[in-house]
């Protein structure tokens, strides 16, 4: 199935979770990545359950501090 | 209040966009923007704003200049080192324009300033490092009805939203709770390039100029990523969340919470 991960067209197997995709993207902070899959955020006890679908947008949203110090 | 032939041809390059005009620029020198922290992100919003014109910029940090600051802390300079930031920023601020009024407050954010902090100001710039620094201006901004803008930077990558309460999320809306203390890479730990600051500070400074004049759409319901080694932008869409803890319906924070505030394990939504 093809999906959309971070704005870029992907070809994943059917039956794809949430939590798989974090593996196979390799995120780097994968317990601290907000997960959003067609605008509507994943909470976090449901990323192993959530199936991704064939035309689903999936967005990664990564903690950044910096600035002050 | 008429703008002198001075003052005229000081904003000229603001009076002739069609989006600003005098009427604009106007706005800009009635409006109130604090900028707190005066680091990376602080330092181009705080010089921009004050060569927009902007009649009050309160400017919040307790920190003194360092001598690793200066490799993107542009409003600081090597003579400032030991100098309280705020103090060495006013000076710059008032050099490019001292029609100005800069109220510096040499303090860091907590619990139980925050809140006297942000008042009086028409819109807030977290330019701030840490995440309990991020979350406590979000849920103060949320409770005291203030549009702010908020960014991070690190490495070679920026983001930034801007959050107007009861009108679009809040930054608890895309991260419930902050990570626990070093779970996530810090620009200390981590690096960032200097002109990073510059990009996202400089659009800080451009969404308070926007909210001031009413020119555009601001960054709301949006968080804009950039990196800069792909040289990408990216807007994300992000909608508010029926259960955040600030913004939903039913919040459980209801006042700005000190540094206990509970922190994530994992993200909980």
């Amino acid at each position: 199935m093809n999906i959309v991960v971070s704005g870029t067209l992907k070809e994943y197997p059917e039956g794809l979770s949430v939590s798989r995709l974090i593996e196979a993207e390799n995120i780097e902070t994968p317990m601290y990545v907000s997960v959003s899959v067609n605008d509507e955020f994943v909470k976090s006890g449901e990323l192993d359950s959530t199936v991704l679908r064939g035309g689903d947008v999936v967005e990664f949203l990564y903690f950044m501090g910096g600035g002050r110090r | 209040m008429a703008f002198s032939n001075e003052q005229l041809e000081r904003y000229s390059r603001h009076i002739i966009l069609k989006e600003i005009g005098v009427k604009g620029q106007k706005r800009l020198s009635e409006g109130r923007v604090l900028i707190i922290g005066a680091g990376g992100l602080g330092a181009p919003a705080a010089l921009y704003l004050a060569a927009a014109g902007i009649g009050v910029i309160g400017i919040a940090d307790a920190d003194a200049v360092d001598l690793s600051n200066l490799q993107r802390q542009v409003i600081h300079s090597t003579p400032d080192i030991g100098r309280l930031k705020v103090e060495s920023a006013r000076e710059k601020m008032e050099a490019i324009n001292p029609e100005i009024t800069v109220k510096a407050e040499p303090v860091f954010a907590d619990s139980d300033n925050i809140l006297d902090l942000i008042s009086g100001y028409d819109f807030v710039i977290d330019g701030t490092d840490s995440f309990p620094a991020k979350f406590l201006i979000n849920d103060a901004c949320v409770i005291a009805k203030k549009p702010f803008s908020h960014a991070g930077i690190i490495r070679f990558r920026g983001q930034l939203m801007t959050c107007v309460p009861q009108e679009g999320p809040c930054y608890r809306c895309v991260f419930p709770a902050p990570p626990p203390p070093d779970a996530v890479p810090t620009c200390r730990q981590a690096g960032v390039i200097g002109a990073m600051g510059g990009v996202i500070g400089s659009l800080q400074a451009m969404e308070a100029v926007k909210f001031l004049t009413g020119a555009g759409q601001l960054l709301t319901g949006s968080m804009l990523t950039y990196d800069a080694l792909s040289m990408e932008f990216r807007k994300i869409r992000i909608k508010a969340r029926d259960g955040c803890e600030v913004c939903g319906k039913n919040p459980s924070i209801t006042k700005p919470a000190g540094g206990a505030a509970p922190v994530c394990e994992g993200i909980a939504l």
